[in-house]
């Protein structure tokens, strides 16, 4: 292709690299690195090394790590179940189908769900417990983040699994192992592709989302994104709020190198 | 992003199928997957007026939202969003990923990387980074910039889809579209669009969701007196129960579904539909 032509269509996309991509990324960092008067200072980071901000910040990755291994436990044996069913397109759409009602409304529906005299605690009466307040709890923002990341978790494992060769499968029993055997040395260390895919698809989000917190768990549960979104928003400081940005970027890339050597991007 | 299954593999005959442990905990995961939807529809009906209590049917929430004029309103601006910024972001992100395309490697590597970064940062900090962004430049925030921020966070996802395509086209059809004399922008118009139209196509629609169902983005570029759907969701749900979000969370249900099947349509009649996008 011509070099000028090849220049000319390489401009807008070269511009948005420049002012939507590197130059946001340059702000988050120097804002942080203000004080409320534009002076250079580092005292955003000394206050993120505080007892509060630190405690907030353990908090939220506990949750988050929390939320990604009970969404794990429940994804791994229904992806792994669905590679087994027979009607795999069919049971597929019906897992991709609720991602398309927004996680917003999805949220909002829990408000009647765990509702003092709604139908979770109608369950819990019919068990014989009483009933309790659920919403604005810490239970809250849990089942409900799991419940929004479930089918994030699920399509990757699912894929994982499908990838693999069932000649290795069948090698394997015909080398005399059992079916667990066949699970542990085959099924699972080829499937952790997947896993680290889903627990990137649900860690990352479940540090920064900050309308399940909102809407759910009221001020029980402030997470680094509900912290962000409260510092830009609520009380405009907004040196704190990039400084804490830059610490979810930072922790954001940590989980990824960790996680995500061999993992795809998701 | 929700990736869909690997294509082009039969559905092997797994041995036995499902054990009734195994399909009873299927059964169970789905339903609960779709309890809370079904609950968010069916109190729609709900004559009581709030969520808990099913009282009896009604279709006064949806006559309320076809009287919402507000609410309309909001609705219209919210695919006129979604519309403008998916082409826009269509546009640069195809020319984008051509101009990948055409890079050493080395190059385009470190590019694509820069290119990833919306996707896999979260929509907090895009959000807040954005802000941070239209202030400097000292940009009202309101309809531009909402518009603005959903072309910048589509313009990735485009490149994504496209880039794949142009891999897969043989170098050898635009050696010979240039040995036939073409000259390169008829090899861009006439041999390139044309191959990776449904690798566009895909973009514009992943666009078009990215930009339909965003929130946290948004949330932080609109400033006060304007308002996309899933803004307004958030600030109607966060004063409480009203059954009409019950409501538009049908219609917007709805919707998304034909929205799908022409989808579906589109790109089964891809072939025809190439020439929309690449008229001589």
């Amino acid at each position: 292709m011509g070099t000028a032509l090849r220049w000319l269509l390489f401009v807008p996309y070269g511009a948005w690299l420049l002012i939507f991509v590197l130059l946001p990324l340059g702000l988050v960092v120097v804002t942080s690195l203000r004080d409320i008067d534009g002076a250079w200072t580092l005292a955003n980071y000394e206050r993120f090394l505080t007892p509060t901000y630190l405690a907030m910040a353990g908090t939220s990755v506990g949750y988050a790590f929390l939320i990604t291994v009970i969404t794990l436990a429940v994804a791994y044996p229904a992806a792994y179940l669905l590679t087994r069913t027979r009607q795999k397109a069919f049971w597929l759409i019906f897992l991709i189908l609720p991602s398309w009602v927004n996680l917003l409304l999805k949220t909002y529906a829990f408000l009647g769900l765990l509702a003092l005299h709604g139908p979770v605690n109608a369950l819990f009466l019919a068990a014989g417990l009483p009933e309790r307040p659920l919403l604005f709890t810490d239970f809250s923002f849990l089942l409900v983040s799991i419940y929004i990341f479930i089918p994030f978790m699920i399509l990757p494992i699912f894929n994982a699994i499908e990838e693999i060769p069932p000649g290795l499968i069948e090698a394997a029993r015909d080398l005399g192992a059992g079916r667990w055997d066949v699970f542990r040395r085959v099924i699972w260390p080829l499937s952790l592709d997947g896993v680290r895919a889903g627990v990137q698809a649900v860690f990352i989000p479940a540090l920064s989302l900050f309308m399940i917190t909102r809407l759910i768990a009221g001020n029980r549960v402030i997470t680094l994104g509900t912290a962000i979104e409260e510092h830009f928003l609520v009380t405009q400081d907004w040196g704190m709020g990039a400084t804490i940005a830059v610490m979810l970027v930072v922790m954001m890339a940590a989980v990824m190198a960790v996680v995500g050597r061999k993992g795809e991007r998701t | 992003m929700i990736r869909g299954a690997p294509p082009g593999k039969p559905p092997a005959p797994a041995e036995g199928g499902l054990g009734w442990l195994g399909r009873l905990y299927l059964i169970a995961v789905f339903l609960v997957l779709y309890a809370p939807i079904g609950y968010l529809f069916l109190f729609s009906f709900n004559e009581g007026g709030q969520m808990v209590r099913f009282t009896g049917w009604t279709l006064e929430w949806y006559r309320a939202i076809a009287d919402d004029k507000r609410l309309i309103a909001i609705a219209l601006t919210t695919v006129l969003i979604a519309l403008l910024s998916s082409a826009a972001a269509t546009a640069v992100g195809t020319l984008g990923a051509i101009g990948l395309y055409e890079l050493r490697r080395r190059t385009r590597d470190v590019l694509l990387v820069l290119n990833n970064v919306h996707l896999v940062s979260s929509d907090v900090v895009i959000g807040a980074s954005f802000l941070l962004l239209f202030t400097a430049l000292g940009l009202r925030l309101g309809f531009t910039s909402v518009l603005l921020s959903h072309i910048a966070f589509s313009i990735p996802i485009v490149v994504l889809m496209v880039l794949p395509k142009l891999y897969e086209m043989p170098p050898t059809l635009l050696d010979a579209a240039r040995d036939l004399g073409a000259g390169p922008l008829d090899v861009l118009r006439r041999v390139i669009l044309p191959y990776i139209s449904p690798g566009v196509l895909a973009g514009f629609f992943m666009a078009l969701t990215y930009s339909l169902d965003d929130f946290a983005v948004t949330f932080f570029v609109t400033g006060s007196g304007f308002s996309t759907l899933s803004v307004e969701i958030y600030s109607r749900a966060r004063r409480g129960i009203s059954l009409e979000i019950n409501a538009l969370s049908v219609l917007l249900f709805i919707v998304t579904l034909l929205f799908a099947a022409g989808y579906a349509v589109i790109s089964r009649h891809g072939a025809k539909i190439r020439g929309v996008f690449v008229r001589r």
